[in-house]
């Protein structure tokens, strides 16, 4: 299921990104790697997520939420 | 010759890479740009022992892939500079996220060491870690640093010094022709260690391997090195090394290998390799370092529960910045003060260079020119330093990141995202920062949109120019709702236009929004005025250069042609006035009991004309001021003396008096800013109503005469001369360069309500917008003026409907921005294009609107 649909205080593991080449391996760079866990520390309808990957603090807009497949 | 090595520091975003940064360089440092970007290069030096270190401060980057401007620039450093030595500064509480830059510098092959800096944070929060360990990992040297209480800072240097030799006895090793100071110093200190290699997995090896074997043959000199990290950029796509490489046969390569992998693994080969060393991380993690407690960011999550929440997040925010702005006016009103006086004495200081009256052109172009020009520009110093440091205590704490994330919902609905509203925030003191802050922005589009509409936010320079118009012509009640307006319109205006540019030229998809919302930390005294020196300096220059030239082009402008022989005989209207006092003086010789056409009072008070135009040619200190006066003492007590002379002594002493007593009450009115209708007001003028009254009763009759006078001779007498020599400047002024532009564009800017004289204004407003101020005061000759002259207020006041008065402000809002702007957004944007086209459009955009803003207020009679 896409991030967008985790509700906050929720721990999942990133699946897949479904976004282009570019913005994957972006994502990569900062930590979003398959397997990761992401927890989801505040989300808000329509608005950007506060998640927290590997101890830091990250704003995902609301685009990207719906690229990030979690499980 | 002592050994110079060149020290890079590299590290992520929030690692407090600055920090260590500026203490290890204290104020030996610079700050320029990397050559053909406009990315900061911060360089500075240090000594340590006798070895001089140059230290490069690289851009902050999570990774060096070549993905924005400024890891490019990063890399770029470290493969074409080799610095001896590469310090990777990493935030030990946060310690898997920031070893991902250190993976890839290892894998670079540069000279590494290790700085866990926080480490004293590290550790409150139950991080434990084994630096032996993995200093082998990585295969460089680990100190533990605290950067702004300066811990471990000797034992980073002498690791810095040890990696050094260690590098230099390699390239002994290496290199056949060992050049450079260093080797003569270095004694092999260890045997160079090995570089550890990461392994990433058979399937991603072979292709590595496969592309080694490939380039092999067609690399030279040190890239021969270099193979291993070669390969595994053109297997990660990277577009810079593969456009090294861009042969048929390297290309196909390329795919195939790609294709490989995503077939077998399920992934591209960049997001493969970033997960592969990830994973070796996490292995090194598990192996040396222990987190006994998750305790990083509760304290941080606590404050964001609140600061981002969707109900009281934007309140809180807005609330904070009515604070930066109220304390940025508030305490910079004091320092403008100092420096208005400063420049104030300065020029008269230059002007006594010359006799007194004298009108040469040096000493016009010294001291109304480039004194009054840059001095009006510099006055904003206070204002504009106190708001970069505000912006800059945000900053440094982490809650920009935290503006931006609150901003976002509202900047996504206009084709933006939270990021562009720093910048647009910076805009309100000063446009020329605030384009430089779109460098945060990765997108192209993103940051040009911004880029252009930054200027609507109305930046501090345009302030002055409200100050002045409001209070001129509207009531007190509506001062600050006016101001409001005027702001909100510039945002109201920035964001429809983002939206417009968004949706038609600058179309596309907006780019995902990723930022990383660091910890709160309490900002350092040291680095929050470094970065307020930094911005504030750029402020500085450009009064030092852009406005210095306009200011001198602008007197110019306003000064030639000098016109010689002038359409009214001034002089013969000085005179007939003159004639015309004179003999209105006399008639007060019967109220003051004296014989019709007695001469005594007329002559007393000639004298006292001759004084003064006597007086207007030398200064205070000079030998003739004094002998004027002296002269009419003089001729005054002779007149005294003779029959009757009691009676003109007795005028003299009452004028005195009531001039005195007038001049009292005026002085603690505006001494202390007594409103009108206050009762303080009404006390003082009770007083002075009592004074007058007690020298009325001592002697009516001269009192009467006296105030006769005053009001009704003098004051008429006075307000005439002033109209004579202000007309005579209005016709040089019409006569002049800009006087000319501003007749010429009159039929233009008429639909608007304006005349010709607030055209010459705007043509000064364009090289920087408080110029409008000046210049106006120029135009209606009321000397020189600044936003608090009442005395061009009252000229505006006379001249102009609060509706033109409300279109200038509008215009000069949204019009073009100024000649500094144009420059950095020509700059920032790599083109001249979209600095004209900035120019074009808000120029357009405020004709068309201030035009219908006029005609429609015009039409439905509002403040006409």
């Amino acid at each position: 299921m896409p991030l967008a649909m985790v509700k906050a205080g929720q721990r999942v593991h990133l699946v897949a990104v479904d976004a282009g080449r570019g913005l994957q391996a972006r994502l990569a760079d900062m930590g979003l790697v398959p397997g990761v866990e992401i927890e989801v520390v505040s989300n808000a309808l329509h608005g950007p997520f506060i998640v927290a990957v590997k101890g830091c603090r990250m704003v995902l807009g609301h685009g990207i939420t719906q690229k990030i497949m979690v499980a | 010759m002592k050994p110079k090595i060149v020290i890079a520091l590299a590290g992520n975003p929030n690692s407090g890479k600055t920090t260590i940064f500026n203490k290890l360089t204290g104020a030996r440092q610079h700050v320029g740009n990397y050559p053909g970007v406009t990315v900061e290069r911060k360089e500075g030096y240090c000594r340590y022992g006798d070895m001089e270190m140059q230290i490069v401060d690289l851009p902050g980057t999570y990774s060096l892939t070549a993905y924005s401007t400024e890891e490019l620039v990063a890399r770029n450093f470290l493969i074409d500079e080799k610095p001896d030595v590469v310090v990777d500064i990493i935030d030990a509480s946060n310690l898997e996220r920031n070893l991902y830059l250190a993976v890839q510098l290892m894998e670079l092959g540069v000279p590494l060491v290790l700085a866990f800096n926080m480490s004293d944070q590290a550790r409150a929060q139950g991080h434990e870690f084994d630096i032996e360990k993995l200093s082998s990992y990585f295969g460089a040297s680990i100190v533990q640093t605290v950067g702004h209480k300066g811990t471990g800072m000797k034992e980073l240097l002498e690791a810095i010094v040890a990696a050094a030799k260690d590098g230099a006895s390699e390239m002994n090793r290496n290199d056949e022709n060992p050049s450079g100071a260093l080797l003569s110093k270095a004694t092999i200190h260890s045997p160079f260690r090995k570089r550890p290699v990461m392994d990433y997995g058979r399937e991603i090896e072979e292709e590595i391997a496969r592309l080694e074997s490939l380039i092999k043959l067609k690399v030279t000199g040190k890239d021969k090195d270099n193979l291993r990290w070669l390969a595994l950029k053109l297997l990660e796509n990277d577009k810079a090394v593969r456009a090294r490489f861009d042969t048929p046969e390297i290309n196909d390569q390329i795919e195939k290998s790609a294709a490989r992998i995503e077939k077998m693994l399920g992934e591209y080969p960049e997001t493969a390799i970033a997960g592969r060393r990830y994973g070796f991380i996490s292995g090194a993690c598990r192996e040396a370092a222990r987190s006994t407690v998750e305790l990083r960011h509760t304290i941080s999550d606590r404050i964001d529960a609140v600061v981002t929440n969707r109900f009281v997040g934007i309140p809180i925010f807005m609330g904070l910045m009515y604070l930066v702005f109220q304390l940025t006016f508030t305490l910079g009103d004091p320092p403008m003060g100092w420096i208005e006086n400063g420049f104030g004495w300065l020029g008269s200081q230059i002007a006594s260079w010359w006799p007194k009256g004298s009108k040469g052109a040096l000493k016009s172009l010294l001291v109304d020119g480039i004194i009054g020009g840059v001095g009006g520009v510099i006055v904003f110093l206070p204002n504009i330093l106190l708001l970069f440091l505000a912006i800059a205590i945000l900053e440094d704490s982490g809650y920009m990141a935290r503006a931006a994330f609150i901003m976002d919902r509202v900047m996504h609905k206009i084709g933006l995202h939270g990021k562009s509203f720093i910048p647009m925030l910076i805009g309100f003191g000063c446009s020329v920062p605030a384009i430089m802050a779109t460098r945060t922005l990765e997108n192209r589009r993103d940051r040009l949109v911004t880029m252009l509409v930054t200027p609507l936010m109305s930046c501090g320079a345009r302030l002055p120019i409200y100050a002045l118009i409001i209070p001129a012509f509207f009531p007190q009640v509506w001062h600050a709702p006016m101001l409001w307006l005027i702001y909100v319109i510039g945002i109201a205006l920035a964001v429809l236009s983002a939206k417009l540019l968004r949706s038609t030229i600058l179309k596309g998809e907006s780019v995902p929004f990723v930022m990383e919302l660091p910890p709160y930390r309490m900002p350092t005294l040291k680095s929050v005025l470094i970065h307020m020196w930094e911005r504030g300096w750029l402020y500085l220059k450009k009064a030092g250069t852009i406005i210095l030239c306009i200011s001198i082009l602008l007197w110019a402008m306003t000064s030639y042609p000098k016109k010689t022989v002038f359409d009214v005989d001034y002089e013969a209207d000085a005179a007939k006035s003159e004639g015309t006092y004179l003999s209105k003086v006399t008639r007060l010789n019967g109220l003051l009991g004296l014989p019709e056409g007695a001469p005594l009072l007329v002559q007393a008070l000639r004298a006292e004309l001759v004084m003064a135009a006597e007086q207007d040619k030398y200064y205070e200190h000079e030998a003739g001021y004094s002998d004027a006066k002296k002269k009419m003492d003089d001729e005054i007590l002779g007149l005294t003396q003779a029959p009757d002379g009691g009676k003109l002594s007795d005028f003299l002493k009452m004028r005195d008096d009531v001039q005195k007593t007038r001049a009292a009450f005026e002085e603690s009115i505006s001494q202390d800013e007594v409103e009108k209708e206050s009762s303080a007001y009404s006390n003082l003028s009770g007083i002075r109503d009592a004074a007058l009254e007690s020298l009325r009763r001592a002697a009516p009759g001269t009192y009467n005469a006296v105030i006769h006078y005053l009001d009704d001779i003098e004051a008429p007498f006075k307000d005439e001369k002033t109209r004579i020599e202000q007309a005579k400047q209005a016709e040089e002024m019409a006569y002049s360069v800009a006087g000319r532009i501003g007749l010429a564009l009159e039929p233009f800017l008429r639909p608007m309500g304006f005349d010709w004289k607030i055209g010459t204004a705007l043509v000064g407003a364009f090289a920087a917008k408080e110029v409008f101020v000046a210049q106006m005061g120029i135009v209606y000759s009321v000397g020189k003026a600044d936003e608090k002259s009442e005395a061009l207020r009252e000229q505006l006041r006379s001249h102009y409907s609060p509706l033109v008065a409300f279109c200038i402000m509008l215009f000069c809002l949204v019009s073009a921005p100024c000649m500094a702007t144009i420059s950095v957004t020509k700059r920032e944007s790599n083109s001249w294009k979209w600095a004209l086209f900035q120019l074009g459009g808000l120029t357009a955009l405020a004709y068309v609107l201030t035009v219908m803003v006029f005609q429609a207020g015009n039409l439905l009679g509002i403040g006409v």
